[in-house]
């Protein structure tokens, strides 16, 4: 009994954390309709510098307090900086271009946390005056944590005098909902969303500059955070702090209990449970169902011409691939080997982006599902490479057949959070279930047999199902398939009243897509030789939207020509440096706010216009 | 004779691609009521729109009490004594009636009159009524008075009033007209959009007809009642 309690003790302080981080989140997206990926990188940061300032000022209690509220602050302007750099030139943006420029700005932190703080843990001392336990029903518990529990509802409370009581308060909710209205009675809605940014990210590098005396300090903290923060947010109803609140609690709950229930899926029932909150109840538990958030209409409606040339110019563009062995060496092979599964991927991502306007943000999980689906089978199965490559797009496609019929429920943002939280669980699975799948070790000697060792023919095998598989999907892109999914992207009711089943198609090409990336994942593994969990993980899904994006969203030949050039950066050029996270962000940011159509719909422009 | 408060010539405004205003002009001199007057999709809203930087706009002359308007963003301008009242009566729902006066509030301008929240609900007393109600539940005519009580909350000196009768049930639009009469009396200047020429005639001073975008005629309001050509050319349904 009294460890139960002592448990859902512990729970609410986890769900203290959450709170704070996610009412942040909450609040700038309610304001400004971005979703911030980078919002875990001010929780990460505020650690980091909250660390310093206690390691420094925090043997006495002012001293402490006051280092976190000081790191609090500083991550508040850090966020103010970057609304002013990077969100102001967003707003108007399709949220797919949002999502991106702000990871970029989370693989930028990552590394320059790294250079700053170095890439080791880091223990912080205890909190001056709380070190103790006090006994609850004969169970220790710490004291800090009973404080963080009081501080949750304190901050609630603040926040809500903030939005209520004040006139800043109160400007900023009338501009939340209609912000030309409320620039048009002068108030400068620049000041008033930098301001918002300032508190958001103030609250991030509270919520961690508090954790640092309960657990070290890592490199790993934002995307932890952000995305259960996503799951709180989602949860709660997007842009409702009391639902933000009640959702942490009830988070801090289930993972409090499901550790000890199933210690090794506690991510999964998160994530379980967030899909079937959103289910139920499809703007969360205290969300407006009104709330479709605006989103930019598709950047061009240039129509994807099917292209009298296109058969020829793919039939040349194949031969000359095919003659590649016949010059390059064993090195450039395996390169191209890559760059033809990667543009495989991304073909297949686009196929939802471009043709379904659906936007997701875990695309990585069929990719690597059907990687970790060939290993398994050669792994635990002793399965000959064919069979193993046949798994591969046959798992993926069953997990994006369930996973889809959930996701397909939403669009927009939703969408794009719901397949976030299906690439967390099936991620999850691959990290957590070490008997089957080997966790974070992978599982390693997943080598093609002897008669398709040869670089060679390795490419030529991989160039030949992915040359059909590339070719399917663009039959399906102008077929009456692609151009209902189309119909559904630019108008969904006009589609649904002349009789499409929108959501059905959307629903088909979710398994599509998952099935060709499957196909596209098995033949990585071989490739490589092992998998490992970082195949589903969010980077890899963001590397699938970056190919999308370079290539242009709005051309079938761009994801090819995403993939060519990204993969040579990846290895070219990235792999020159250590610190390519910071490269890599750079250009993601770069590329949001120069090349809104991609490379291949930019050249084009300059042709249309030469 | 002194610069007009607000002097257009010129005016251009785009949605888009679309090509809406061409050359608009027309003037509204200090304490004087101005209908801008026009048939349904003329360009009325987005004249006002324009003036307040609300679209896309370039205009030959953009002056308002002495200062140019064209490159300033709506915020600016609404600082320098510009109110407008849109159409769609664009109340904060989610806010109550004294919140939604708050978010308008700005400092007393010289020159033009000072309003608080208890000076307007004396001039609307149906607002008194439910100051801490949210907008979600008032009536049409309601919203109306809460839409330009919270844009007199600026204290402007001009003010743009999109069809302000526009919806209202015959006795509101009587009020409604009073109070405009009461805002002239208190020496604001006003341009207002109308369809109705009764609800026109009965407050403003000068009339401005605008068709497709461009400047077909301008005069004094009692001439317009007496020109049948006009009215049947441009205001005629
Ligand atoms: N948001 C918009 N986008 C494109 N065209 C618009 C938009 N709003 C109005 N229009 C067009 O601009 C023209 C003028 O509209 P408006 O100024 O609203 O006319 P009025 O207020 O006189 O009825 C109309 O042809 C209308 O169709
Ligand atoms: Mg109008």
């Amino acid at each position: 009994m009294s460890f139960l309690l002592v448990q859902a003790l512990s729970g609410l302080a986890t769900a203290a954390t959450l709170f704070l981080v996610s009412s942040g989140l909450t609040i700038v997206f309610g304001v400004t309709r971005i979703v911030n990926f980078a919002h875990g990188s001010f929780y990460m940061v505020g650690a980091y510098a909250g660390w310093s300032l206690i390691e420094r000022f925090g043997g006495t209690p002012a001293g402490f307090w006051g280092s976190v509220a000081a790191a609090a602050l500083a991550m508040g302007v850090l966020g103010a900086a970057m609304e002013i750099g990077l969100l102001r030139r967003l707003y108007r943006s399709p949220e797919l271009f949002q999502l991106l420029g702000t990871f970029g700005v989370v693989l930028v932190v990552q590394d320059l946390t790294a250079w700053a703080w170095g890439p080791e843990d880091l223990l912080g001392r205890r909190a001056p005056g709380l070190k103790g336990s006090i006994d609850i029903l004969d169970q220790p518990f710490p004291l800090y944590d009973l404080v963080l529990i009081g501080l949750g509802p304190l901050v609630l409370g603040l926040l809500w005098l903030l939005f209520n009581r004040t006139r800043w308060g109160t400007l900023v909710r009338a501009a939340t909902q209609d912000r030309e209205m409320t620039s048009a009675l002068g108030v400068d809605p620049a000041r008033l969303f930098t301001g918002v940014l300032f508190l958001g990210c103030a609250l991030a590098g509270l919520g961690g500059a508090l954790q640092v005396p309960r657990e070290s300090v890592t490199l790993q903290m934002d995307m932890a955070i952000v995305v259960e923060a996503f799951v709180v947010v989602v949860v709660g109803g997007m842009g409702s702090l009391t639902g933000a609140f009640l959702a942490s609690l009830l988070i801090g709950q289930l993972q409090a209990f499901g550790i000890l229930v199933f210690p090794q899926i506690t991510l999964v029932i998160v994530f379980l449970f967030m899909a079937v909150v959103l289910v139920l109840r499809p703007h969360g538990l205290l969300g407006r169902a009104e709330e479709v958030p605006p989103t930019a209409p598709a950047t061009v409606t240039v129509p994807l011409s099917a292209g009298r040339h296109a058969g020829p110019w793919a039939l040349a563009l194949l031969a000359l691939l095919a003659a590649a062995p016949l010059v390059a060496g064993d090195y450039a092979l395996i390169l191209l080997t890559e760059v033809v599964i990667l543009a495989l991927f991304a073909a297949s991502l686009h196929l939802l982006i471009g043709l379904g306007g659906l936007v997701s943000f875990g695309h990585a999980a069929w990719f690597g599902l059907g990687a970790y689906g060939s290993a398994l089978l050669v792994k635990h199965l002793g399965a000959p490479m064919p069979l193993a490559l046949a798994g591969a797009p046959v798992l993926a496609g069953l997990g994006a057949l369930v996973a889809g019929w959930f996701c397909v429920r939403r669009s927009g943002l939703y969408f794009a959070m719901l397949t976030l939280a299906f690439a967390q669980i099936v991620w999850s699975i691959a990290f957590q279930w070490y008997a089957v799948t080997g966790g974070d070790n992978g599982i390693l000697g997943v080598w093609p047999p002897a008669w398709a060792a040869g670089k060679a023919t390795y490419y030529w095998l991989t160039l030949g199902l992915c040359g059909g598989a590339l070719w399917l999907l663009r039959r399906a892109a102008f077929a009456p398939f692609g151009y209902a999914l189309r119909a559904g992207r630019d108008s969904g009711l006009r589609a649904e009243s002349v009789g499409i089943d929108v959501r059905r198609f959307q629903w088909m090409a979710f398994v599509l897509a998952g099935t060709a990336a499957g196909l596209a994942g098995g033949l990585y593994a071989f490739a490589k030789g092992s998998v490992f969990p970082t195949l589903l993980a969010v980077p890899q899904s963001v590397d699938a939207l970056v190919m999308v994006l370079m290539g242009g969203i709005q051309t079938v030949a761009g994801p090819l020509a995403g993939a060519l050039v990204f993969h040579l950066l990846e290895s070219e050029v990235m792999s020159l440096t250590d610190w390519w996270r910071l490269v890599l962000g750079l250009i993601i940011v770069a590329l949001v706010l120069v090349f809104p159509k991609g490379i291949v719909g930019f050249l084009s422009g300059i042709r249309r216009r030469a | 004779m002194s610069e007009p408060l607000l002097t257009v010539d010129g005016l251009q405004a785009w949605y888009g691609r679309a090509h809406i205003l061409d050359g608009i002009a027309l003037t509204v001199g200090r304490g004087e009521v101005v209908a801008l007057m026009g048939r349904n999709g003329a360009g009325k809203t987005t004249t006002l729109k324009a003036i307040m930087g609300l679209v896309e706009r370039r205009a030959a002359t953009l002056r308002f009490d002495g200062r140019d308007l064209s490159a300033l963003p709506a915020h600016r301008i609404a600082r320098l004594g510009v109110g407008y009242v849109p159409e769609d009566r664009r109340i904060f729902a989610d806010l109550t009636v004294e919140e939604n006066l708050e978010v308008g509030r700005q400092p007393p301008r010289p020159g033009a009159p000072a309003w608080t929240p208890e000076k307007l609900f004396a001039l609307f007393p149906n607002l008194a009524e439910m100051r801490g109600r949210r907008g979600t539940r008032m009536s049409g005519g309601e919203q109306q008075m809460l839409t330009l009580a919270r844009t007199l909350m600026g204290n402007p000196s001009l003010l743009l009033l999109d069809e302000p009768s526009e919806g209202l049930a015959p006795l509101i639009v009587k009020q409604m007209a009073e109070a405009v009469r009461r805002l002239k009396a208190e020496g604001l200047s006003v341009l207002l959009s109308e369809q109705s020429l009764s609800f026109a005639s009965w407050v403003a001073d000068r009339a401005c007809v605008i068709e497709t975008g461009r400047p077909r005629w301008t005069g004094p309001m009692t001439e317009l009642m007496a020109d049948d050509g006009v009215r049947a050319a441009y205001l005629a349904v």
